[in-house]
């Protein structure tokens, strides 16, 4: 590596002086190339038409590397899903770095290498982005935020409130992983299997289900507070009630296994490569096998449907046959002996 | 109250052990089931063994149940 | 999942469920004391499944729920003194004293951590040489073993940082202690599935012989809930009333003797304040004189704040069963799992919170 780069991220190195320009040159442009970043001016200049999806998100994973990913990795990962969740062609991203100072650059290094892996892999650019460093103890190791922007096709409608009765709702694949392999560092659980965390980019997935059908009506990914959650809130947002059955939704065993060790229930953990999409009963299986065919949508299935008893409610039918109430998770998860 | 759950002890070093469920390994305690051998089934309880689970009833149980859901059928 | 994924089955279940629609002639209240076994009563609906003939009421089972708040409080000021710190199980983070709680204590700068063991705890201790970590005792006979074993590990390993707040109660004596009451009337009475792994089934034996209430032992899966009532229905049905093991691949008649040693070794029993039941003569846990030096009330200066009841909070009334939690005049309104008043809602196993979460009235 040219020039002098020392192992250790400095307050220094957020000042705007010279080696916060050697930073931002050797450890970001170099790694994320493209002509937006290589210009470094204020602000970056593109022209679009249409209608434009925007969101913006910040990261504070702990710990910045797990199993399956990084914070960085998260991070391009979670404001792609974001802006595809909105039926989106994700394109442009500003990402920002809020560096505890004390931070080894060789971290610094792999996780701007992560960023690069996911940018591509979910064909979008970085173009713009800020980088500061704060004192120890202001911010626990690194801390992430993101701007996105993407291109909603015409024709494209989707929202949470858009759910119909007699919709099917699909769930891309296995739930909990994400959230299991983060725990896993902290409760001393190992995997004898690769249990990693499902952190993916969705934009092609979706770009796949919309070219199947048109006849999405919503899209969530169901990030912290799990299936439950985002569940709850498209019941609410749209006014109905959502019924899913417990057998059909797909669970790996390790994640039930750490599940009932520690006394969560999957629907509440995180996941950050999996989305849940209420659409017609007519087009449901045609979108199903489109999701299928795509690698982050192998095990899609149809885990329920969109009802009108009990609107603003998600309801579950049990192994037993009975039902209950799956309600939105409150406050965090902790682990219980009871 | 009381979350227990049955892991398969893989391997015993003193009064501890690995224990395996549905994938996962943790390392857990022996101090209250010292008897425990590795290849035995013991129920874990905030990463204590608290019992060996007897896989005999365990069988013995299921035969029953099923017995039962058979009579069932056959009640109509 | 071996030993569990048998036991969820549906089609074994479908068999035990007509099995006892066609038993069950005789109306019958059953309590499950424990709150495990109310979370797997409310999370696969087990209410809706059985006949009309059968009325579920839930019990004191909760060791987070029957924590006085008097006791809660005492944790919370130890949270707060600059060299301590607390390990506790998830379970109590969230549960309201009488003005913080340990989440708000950490939120203020206390050193709170939750563990998922006392060999978290222990570790811990041995890391932070210049603190004191002081465990959280709660819970019944299953976990007082391990709290004991931990302290025993820490003579062992000469550990001079590490305490226990003993919280711990035993059932058997609140058990009594409920039915002299003559509050609920009980025809039989489903047994906590893992303190019998501990202490076995013959401590239940006196509610069989004394009160004439059938007892069965289940474990916690929905397959053994069933198969218990189903057990229990069989006995009133025939006039019976025995002390049942339905649960027997966890549990023996003489329970977990090297436990019961260990437990016996550290503890000796005092009386102990139960929320809604008051003081209950031999239902706590103390440490014995010989390991006292491990006693977090000896060690430190404990100043909590003036213990006072929630105002219109009636969980007492519901751990006991008198009242269930739609009678509750706060219940879904001042009192929500976001907003708890009380530990029944707050607790991941409190009846109030198994109601609310789980939708206590709902049809299939």
């Amino acid at each position: 590596m040219e020039g002098v780069l020392k192992d250790k991220i400095l307050l220094a190195h957020g000042s705007g002086g010279k080696l916060a320009h050697e930073l931002i040159e050797k450890s970001f442009v170099k790694a994320l190339a493209n002509p937006f970043l290589a210009k470094l001016d204020d602000s970056a200049v593109f022209d679009f038409s249409g209608r434009l999806a925007f969101t913006t998100d910040s990261y504070v994973v702990s710990p910045i590397f797990f199993p399956g990913g990084d914070i960085g990795k998260l991070a391009v990962c979670g404001t792609v899903n974001d802006l595809a969740m909105s039926g989106a062609r994700p394109l442009y991203l500003s990402l920002s770095f809020i560096i505890e100072e004390g931070l080894p650059q060789s971290e610094l290094n792999q996780i701007v290498d992560s960023v690069q892996k996911a940018v591509q892999e979910a064909g979008v650019e970085i173009i713009t982005g800020d980088t500061k460093v704060v004192h120890k103890g202001s911010a626990d190791k690194l801390f992430i935020n993101t701007a996105g922007v993407g291109i909603i096709a015409e024709g494209v409608n989707i929202s949470g409130s858009n759910a119909r009765v007699g919709d099917k709702v699909i769930l891309s694949g296995t739930i909990g992983d994400h959230g299991i392999a983060v725990i896993s560092q902290r409760e001393g659980l190992s995997f004898s299997t690769q249990l990693e965390s499902d952190c993916a980019p969705l934009g092609d997935l979706v770009a796949e289900m919309l070219a199947a059908s048109p006849n999405i009506h919503c899209l969530r990914d169901p990030t912290r507070g799990g299936l439950a959650t985002s569940l709850n809130e498209l019941a609410k947002q749209s006014k109905v009630s959502i019924r899913i059955e417990e057998e059909k939704i797909p669970v790996r065993e390790e994640v039930l296994a750490a599940c009932e060790m520690l006394g969560f229930d999957p629907l509440y953990v995180a996941n950050e490569g999996k989305l849940v999409a209420i659409v017609t009963s007519e087009d449901a299986n045609k979108i199903l096998r489109a999701m299928r065919k795509n690698r982050y949508g192998k095990e899609a299935a149809i885990i329920g449907e969109v009802k009108a008893e009990h609107p603003g409610r998600v309801v579950m039918k049990t192994c037993l046959g009975a039902s209950r109430i799956v309600d939105m998770l409150v406050g965090d998860l902790l682990p219980r002996i009871c | 109250m009381c979350l227990a759950i049955p892991a398969l002890i893989k391997s015993i070093e003193d009064k501890e052990a690995e224990a395996e469920i549905g994938g996962i390994t943790r390392r857990i305690s022996l101090w209250l089931t010292p008897e425990a051998r590795v290849g035995d089934y013991v129920l874990v309880h905030t990463g204590y063994a608290i019992n060996i689970l007897d896989q005999q009833e365990a069988e013995e149980t299921l035969t029953l149940l099923r017995q039962i859901a058979e009579l069932a059928e056959e009640k109509g | 999942m071996r030993f569990i994924s048998e036991f969820r089955r549906s089609e074994l279940a479908e068999g035990l469920i007509s099995q006892i629609h066609r038993q069950s002639k005789t109306p019958a209240r059953f309590m499950e004391f424990c709150g495990g076994h109310t979370v797997t009563i409310f999370r696969y609906g087990i209410r809706q499944v059985l006949p009309k003939t059968i009325d579920m009421v839930s019990g004191p089972g909760c060791p987070i729920c029957v924590t006085a708040n008097a006791d809660l409080d005492k944790a919370i000021a130890l949270s707060q003194i600059p060299e301590v710190i607390i390990a506790t199980f998830g379970d109590m983070l969230k549960v309201p004293g009488s003005c913080s709680s340990l989440q708000e204590a950490k939120a203020d700068g206390a050193n709170v951590h939750t563990v998922y063991s006392t060999m978290d705890a222990l570790k811990i201790a041995e890391d932070n040489p210049d603190k004191s970590v002081v465990f959280l005792g709660i819970g019944f006979e299953t976990t007082a073993p391990t709290i004991a074993a931990s302290i025993l590990e820490a003579e062992e390993k000469g550990l001079r940082n590490y305490y226990v707040l003993s919280l711990h109660k035993l059932c058997p004596p609140v058990i009594r202690a409920l039915l002299d009451s003559g509050e609920v009337r009980l025809d039989g009475l489903i047994c906590p599935g893992h303190v019998s792994a501990i202490i076995g089934s013959r401590p239940w034996e006196f509610i069989a012989r004394d009160y004439g209430i059938p007892c069965v032992v289940s474990g916690f899966e929905p397959l053994d809930i069933l198969q218990s009532v189903d057990m229990l229905v069989n006995q009133v049905e025939n006039g019976k009333s025995e002390v049942e093991i339905a649960y027997r691949r966890g549990v023996r008649p003489e329970g977990n003797q090297q436990a019961l040693k260990l437990m016996e070794q550290v503890f000796e029993p005092c009386p102990a304040q139960w929320r809604g039941m008051g003081e209950v003569q031999g239902s706590g846990l103390k440490l014995r004189k010989e390991y006292r030096h491990f006693d977090a009330e000896l060690a430190f200066d404990i100043t909590p704040c003036p213990t006072h009841e929630p105002v219109g909070c009636i969980c007492g009334d519901v751990l006991r069963g008198v009242k269930t939690p739609a009678d509750c005049q706060l219940f879904g309104k001042a009192c929500t799992p976001q907003y708890p008043v009380g530990p029944c809602m707050v607790s991941s196993e409190g009846s109030c919170s198994a109601y609310y979460l789980y939708g206590g009235g709902l049809e299939g």
